[in-house]
């Protein structure tokens, strides 16, 4: 008796234990990416080191290990480089000086100095207080300025077209408020703006819509065409070796690499159908094809075709719930088969549906690899929602947070820069995710009380 | 058991035992019915009327074929791809295959009640509503009046007319076999078909169906499928007796279950074989 009960008590720890690190893994893994992607908006202090042999360096720390820090230092047009490793030892003096300024640039990546002086359009060059409550008017809007003069620490000069500066702050003379607005703001500016040439600078938004806009264009596609099959699948054809042949096809459906399906997309939408379209209703604009290229359409049809078995497989799995007593029971008091499906075991079945949909949704937000070969785009600053007709612009190439974070990783010309950008960008993909997850969940939390309030009424 | 051990029962093969219903004409009107699961025979020449306005019961061994003659009388097995049927059920002089005959309409017609409670995840209101509603009544104050009659035809009225639209599956097992024989009673059935009705239910809720079956029969013709002897003794009027897909015996219930003709009869009924 000790032993079975000592037997079952292991089993108890081993199988709570499991559970555990699997939380752990997943708490880790959102944590890690989650505050390396945000710390990288939080204005640091930047640090003035002076060295044994006299040179000056700026800079913000960045890790690196007992005897030698990593710095940020930024200057990438000075010095080649925006990071650098300094032996501890022979750092002589570290302070940090007030008037250190850090500017994000849209070209050529943050600079880290001195202002010395600002030029306003007319030609007037102010220096010291009058050129920072200049230069703070002209960032708020309220004057305009021609361009900066920056002193690097070590006294180089870097003149810039005030048009070039994306932010500025002197960040050894903010407080923890001023701090944090900042990095709100760093973290709106992130949400809201187009991203720069280089792909470093400025935001994500049009990543952001991008995935937004395809993944709901494929639920729209994927919905209807997967609960139609699952209906006629489970409730119309007759049960059989075919239909058990078409099962299993659709489940190993599920299980094709995603690249084929891009690969498939790339083949028939794209080149067939696309082609197809752009000889009857684009040809004045052949040979440069207009739907016979990548886009939002043929991407949003290719991942609805990459999840249809995951809706399918769902909704069968719903409808087979459905106790057969209750069709009898509507079929007896005279409805036809139709209505039994319509009134009895659709809205049964209804949150099942909802729930392949939101299993759908999880899998297209993360898929990257066929997006690449049927519409995806390094840099599409503009969205491809506007005013002009038809305002849904299908055709047009767009961006997408899952390739962004590749393309910012392993493409960018400076991925050691880039690489806040990652995490920050990867914490955005699982955020998009889990508000389309949520998104769907309230759907179906809806729905199913709107059933209960018919049933009501 | 076998068949060679009851003679006299060989003797009723191919010759029907009639009944003679002397107070009453014939509702369902069967010819030769058989059919086949898959090719497996489930009824076999089956023939037999069924009264108007009184209370038939099927009774017989498990697997005998009750059920599956009282689902022939509406059509149920259409539903089910291998199912074989020969010969004929009329309905009011009326074949129920014929081409020109409307399924649903049938079935509204001949009302089911299954072994289980099978009330919808609906209210109690809506469930009576849901057959009302498929005929395309809509007036509020139409719906409203059937469903009060239903409901108290079914005797559930006074238990329920404070909480209609609560949750039908808040019921107890006994409540809701009644609110399903409401939902069949709204549509106005002619015919009334109960399989088992009681089995899943306690002897106070069974007692209650009972007395409703009693009841009811002024209003429309019942068939009841039961496993339990006294049952069938108590609520109906004619009472066949099925094995092994056969109809062995079909008498008014007094003379089944007091003088019963056959052997076999006797023999089940008394509890000596099953």
């Amino acid at each position: 008796m000790r032993w079975r009960l000592g037997r079952d008590s292991l089993w108890r720890w081993l199988s709570g234990a499991c559970v555990a690190l699997s939380l752990l893994a997943v708490v880790a893994l959102l944590a890690l990416i989650a505050v390396r992607g945000l710390a990288h908006f939080w204005p640091a202090d930047i640090e003035r080191l002076t060295l044994e042999n006299g040179q000056q360096v700026a800079g913000i720390p960045r890790g690196g290990e007992a005897e030698t820090r990593r710095y940020f230092t930024a200057n990438r047009d000075l010095d080649g480089q925006v990071w650098r490793w300094i032996a501890v030892d022979s750092i002589v003096e570290r302070e940090t000086p007030a008037s250190l300024v850090y500017v994000q640039r849209r070209d050529w990546g943050p600079f880290i100095g001195r202002l010395a002086a600002v030029t306003t359009p007319a030609g007037e060059r102010l220096r010291g207080d009058a050129a920072e409550s200049r230069l703070h008017q002209a960032l708020a809007g309220d004057a305009e300025l021609a361009t900066l003069s920056l002193h690097n620490v070590e006294g180089r000069d870097v003149t810039l077209p005030f048009a070039q500066v994306q932010s500025l702050a002197w960040p050894n003379r903010m407080h923890v408020g001023d701090k944090l607005l900042a990095w709100v703001d760093g973290v709106w500016r992130f949400l809201s703006e187009a991203p720069g040439d280089g792909r470093v600078e400025g935001g994500v938004w049009p990543a952001i819509f991008g995935t937004l806009l395809m993944v709901i264009l494929m639920s729209l596609v994927v919905t209807p065409f997967g609960v139609l099959a699952a209906l006629y699948l489970n409730e119309v054809a007759r049960q059989g070796p075919v239909t058990r042949l078409v099962r299993i096809a659709v489940r190993n459906l599920a299980g094709v690499p995603s690249i084929v399906y891009g690969v498939f997309g790339l083949g028939v939408f794209v080149y067939g159908l696309g082609g197809q379209i752009d000889r009857w209703f684009y040809a004045e604009a052949l040979p440069s094809p207009t739907f016979g290229t990548g886009g939002l359409l043929w991407a949003s049809l290719t991942l609805a075709l990459l999840t249809l078995p995951v809706v399918i497989v769902a909704t069968e799995e719903g409808l087979a719930r459905v106790p057969g007593t209750l069709r009898e029971g509507s079929l007896a008091l005279g409805a036809t088969r139709f209505e039994t499906l319509k009134r009895v075991v659709v809205p049964m079945a209804l949150p099942s549906m909802l729930t392949g949909v939101i299993l759908a949704v999880a899998r297209a937000a993360g898929e990257v690899a066929p997006l690449m070969l049927v519409g995806v785009a390094k840099l599409a600053p503009e969205i491809p929602l506007d005013g002009e007709f038809p305002f849904l612009h299908l055709e047009s190439k767009f961006m997408h947070l899952g390739y962004h974070v590749f393309d910012l990783g392993f493409a960018s010309r400076d991925a050691e820069a880039a690489m806040p950008l990652v995490f920050a960008t990867a914490t955005l993909l699982v955020a998009v995710i889990v508000v389309l997850n949520l998104t769907a969940i309230l759907l179906r939390h809806h729905l199913r009380a709107r059933h209960r309030a018919l049933e009501r009424s | 058991m076998s068949a060679a051990s009851f003679p006299s029962g060989e003797a009723v093969r191919g010759s029907p035992p009639v009944v003679d219903f002397s107070s009453a004409s014939s509702c369902f009107d069967i010819e030769n019915l058989s059919l086949a699961y898959d090719d497996k025979p489930a009824l076999s020449d089956l023939t037999l009327k069924v009264p108007r306005h009184r209370v038939t019961a099927f009774i017989g061994p498990s697997g005998c074929g009750k059920s599956t003659l009282l689902r022939a009388l509406n059509r149920l097995h259409d539903l089910n791809d291998q199912v074989t049927r020969t010969g004929r059920i009329r309905l009011e002089g009326q074949d129920i295959h014929a081409r020109e005959v409307d399924v649903a309409e049938l079935r509204r017609r001949v009302g089911m009640v299954f072994q289980a409670p099978n009330p919808f995840p609906m209210s109690i209101y809506e469930n009576v509503a849901y057959g009302l509603r498929l005929q395309g009544i809509r007036r509020k104050r139409e719906l409203d009046e059937i469903i009060e009659w239903a409901l108290l035809s079914a005797a559930l009225w006074d238990e329920v007319k404070t909480n209609l639209h609560a949750s039908a599956w808040t019921l107890s097992g006994g409540q809701q076999q009644r609110l399903v024989i409401a939902r069949t009673l709204a549509v106005r059935p002619d015919v009334l078909l109960l399989d088992e009705p009681a089995s899943a239910l306690d002897p106070i809720s069974t007692l209650k169906i009972e007395e409703l079956i009693r009841g009811l029969k002024s209003q429309l013709t019942l068939v009841l499928v039961t496993h339990n002897m006294q049952q069938a003794a108590r609520v109906s009027d004619y009472t066949a007796f099925l094995h092994g897909g056969e109809l062995v015996e079909y008498a008014p219930t007094d003379t089944l279950f007091t003088n019963p003709r056959l052997r076999r009869t006797e023999d089940y009924i008394t509890g000596r074989v099953g």
